[in-house]
């Protein structure tokens, strides 16, 4: 019993039902994106709840913006942009969750980061992407390039260190005396 | 302009937060910037904002946060599935027990579980009391926000009497802790559906009784009327979900358009507007707590006997009689409490609509007692990031009453 078995309540008709149509999609990212796609896992022969499709990083804006506008698409939703650190040769991989609001299909983009890279961002693709990047950057010190404002979010902005990484320990604190002055360039 | 002005001295402290002035702008000299929060009584939970205003209106501005961040995507790293149960209460702390559900159906999907069937209802159950309570304290403090304290206090009353409700599954009020993965910590007492279904009864009066006081209230419709619009484009650009897009005309219901647990087999209606201000998402949410009750009495009828964990030995706690009585039981006792059951590589994206919009978690397990990533994705996160946007060009006290509206909660937005 795994992720391949069929859950009735939690979602488990998800492969009957847009099965064909997560088939017609990839190929027609396959086709358009060619050698920029490095993988695309499919349920049921990955563990995973929705296809993933893992994208060369130069063309992730590309390819979200192609998601969200192509008509067979449509995933015009941004559920959510975090990352992972596999402990690995590229580091990290930054995951996109999406949905498509017509027809409640998900799916999920990946892009491979090695250490210090700069990924582009998707605040072009969506506005609200804004703070979903800083909290990845806060987080693992991923930076997205050409970002409105690529700065800390959670923590505080003399933190050093990026918490969600996995060499990062459990103990320890840092102490500031005050909060962030409001900061007049930000309203401008 | 003013006689009192002055050039900004870099060398003054204070002077670095000095607008400076345009001459031929008669106004200018009245640009202030101001600080919200992070303990402004208005500001829910410790949130803060920076405004730019002119006289009373906001012109621009941006939010700050993070001050109860708990880092509970690292505790999710550190701690076995089972121990994070009670991690996700302190999320969104008004629905408590929406987010115990979502977190296990997420795991449950790694794992491959279904749950028994009453363990599913009495779920449901929980969701659609929690949905209440959340809206009921929405509604009120938005109210309270924009000076109706009275209004407050008759959904207050029945929150508390929903607390008991639930206090009656699980002995606790706020952090209840009520689902364990494969199943729920306790059964429902006998006849709690009935208790249910005369709470229901009375909050529907109650319901009722509050429409009357507030719905076509002059005053209030007047002051949240056009009040922090988000039209559908920026629901959309914005991600924004749950009541705020409802009220914007984005006609979707993750219960209804993603059917999870049985919510195919009950009957409800997704309620929509069409201009998103801070009128419409109290409209909205008012006939959400009218549909939950609806749901709450069809649900009622469905509870039916049977067992309430699955019988899976890698997550069911045994029970103390054979811990005490036998040394297998004995044993599998003290593995599950000291190491923690494994889950199978994999990963997934588990969502459901809670009380707020769409709230996520996304797993990544390789094959450990504990997981690789815990993502979650919490509504009020997108939420607030909207708020600036919404609040341009309005005047202070209207922003107020756009945070209430959009039901922002720190535990959930900071994590």
């Amino acid at each position: 019993m795994n992720i391949f078995t069929e859950i009735p309540t939690n979602g488990g008709n998800w492969k009957t039902k847009y099965g064909d149509v997560w088939k017609k999609q990839v190929e027609l990212v396959k086709a358009k994106f060619g050698a920029a796609i490095e993988e695309v896992r499919m349920p049921g022969e990955y563990p995973t709840d929705v296809p993933t499709i893992i994208v060369k990083k130069a063309q992730i804006a590309e390819l979200l913006s192609f998601l969200k506008t192509d008509g067979e698409c449509a995933y015009n939703f941004l559920a959510d942009i975090t990352a992972t650190d596999e402990q690995a040769e590229p580091r990290f991989e930054v995951v996109y969750n999406l949905c498509a609001l017509s027809s409640s299909a998900r799916i999920r983009v990946k892009c491979r980061v090695a250490e210090g890279e700069e990924v582009p961002t998707a605040t072009t693709v969506w506005k609200g992407a804004d703070w979903a990047e800083r909290e990845v950057y806060d987080m693992y010190g991923i930076r997205f390039h050409a970002h409105p404002n690529m700065r800390r979010i959670l923590m505080d902005y003399r933190w050093e260190g990026y918490p969600l990484r996995k060499d990062y320990p459990l103990d320890g604190y840092q102490l500031f005396p005050d909060s962030e002055p409001p900061d007049p360039e930000r309203l401008k | 302009m003013s006689e009192l002005y002055r050039e900004a001295d870099p060398s003054q402290p204070n002077d670095r937060y000095m607008v400076t002035p345009d001459p031929d702008d008669l106004w200018e000299d009245s640009r202030v910037i101001i600080n919200l929060g992070p303990t402004h009584p208005a500001m829910h939970g410790a949130l803060r904002m920076v405004a730019k205003i002119n006289g009373e209106n906001i012109e621009k501005s941006y939010c700050e946060f993070g001050y109860t961040h708990r880092a509970k995507e690292k505790l999710g790293e550190q701690r076995t599935y089972h121990q994070f149960v009670v991690f996700t209460d302190r999320l969104n702390y008004c629905s408590a027990l929406i987010n115990n559900v979502t977190y296990s159906m997420s795991v449950e999907k790694l794992m491959g579980i279904q749950p028994p069937e009453r363990a599913v209802w009495i779920r449901m159950a929980c969701c659609e009391l929690a949905r209440i309570t959340d809206h009921l304290i929405c509604v009120g403090i938005g109210a309270v926000d924009i000076g109706a304290f009275s209004y407050f206090l008759y959904g207050f009353h029945q929150r508390e009497e929903a607390y008991t409700l639930i206090e009656k599954l699980c002995g606790a009020r706020l952090t209840t802790s009520y689902t364990r993965i494969g199943g729920l910590m306790y059964d429902a007492p006998e006849g709690w559906e009935t208790e249910l279904k005369a709470w229901v009864k009375k909050t529907r009066a109650v319901v009722a009784e509050m429409d009357v006081l507030l719905t076509n209230n002059r005053i209030f419709v007047d002051r949240t009327r056009g009040i922090g619009p988000a039209d559908k484009e920026m629901c959309l650009e914005y991600s924004l979900s749950g009541p705020i897009a409802r009220a914007a005309g984005i006609d979707r219901d993750l219960r209804r358009d993603q059917p999870y647990m049985y919510y195919d087999q009950l009957k409800f209606d997704v309620a929509t507007g069409t201009e998103g201000d801070v009128y419409e998402r109290y409209l909205v949410r008012m006939e959400e707590i009218r549909q939950s009750l609806n749901l709450l009495d069809q649900i009622a009828d469905r509870i039916k006997p049977g067992p309430i964990w699955v019988d899976d030995k890698r997550v069911r706690i045994p029970s103390k009689v054979d811990v005490y009585n036998s040394m297998e039981a004995m044993i599998h006792h003290f593995k599950f409490f000291m190491r923690g059951f494994e889950v199978p590589a994999g990963e997934a994206y588990t969502t459901t609509e809670a009380s707020n919009g769409e709230l996520g978690f996304y797993i990544v397990s390789k094959g450990a007692t504990m997981s690789h990533r815990m993502r979650i994705r919490g509504p009020s996160f997108w939420h607030y990031q909207a708020l600036s946007d919404m609040s341009e060009g309005q005047k202070i006290a209207d922003m107020v009453a756009t945070l209430g509206s959009i039901n922002i909660i720190a535990g959930e937005l900071d994590r």
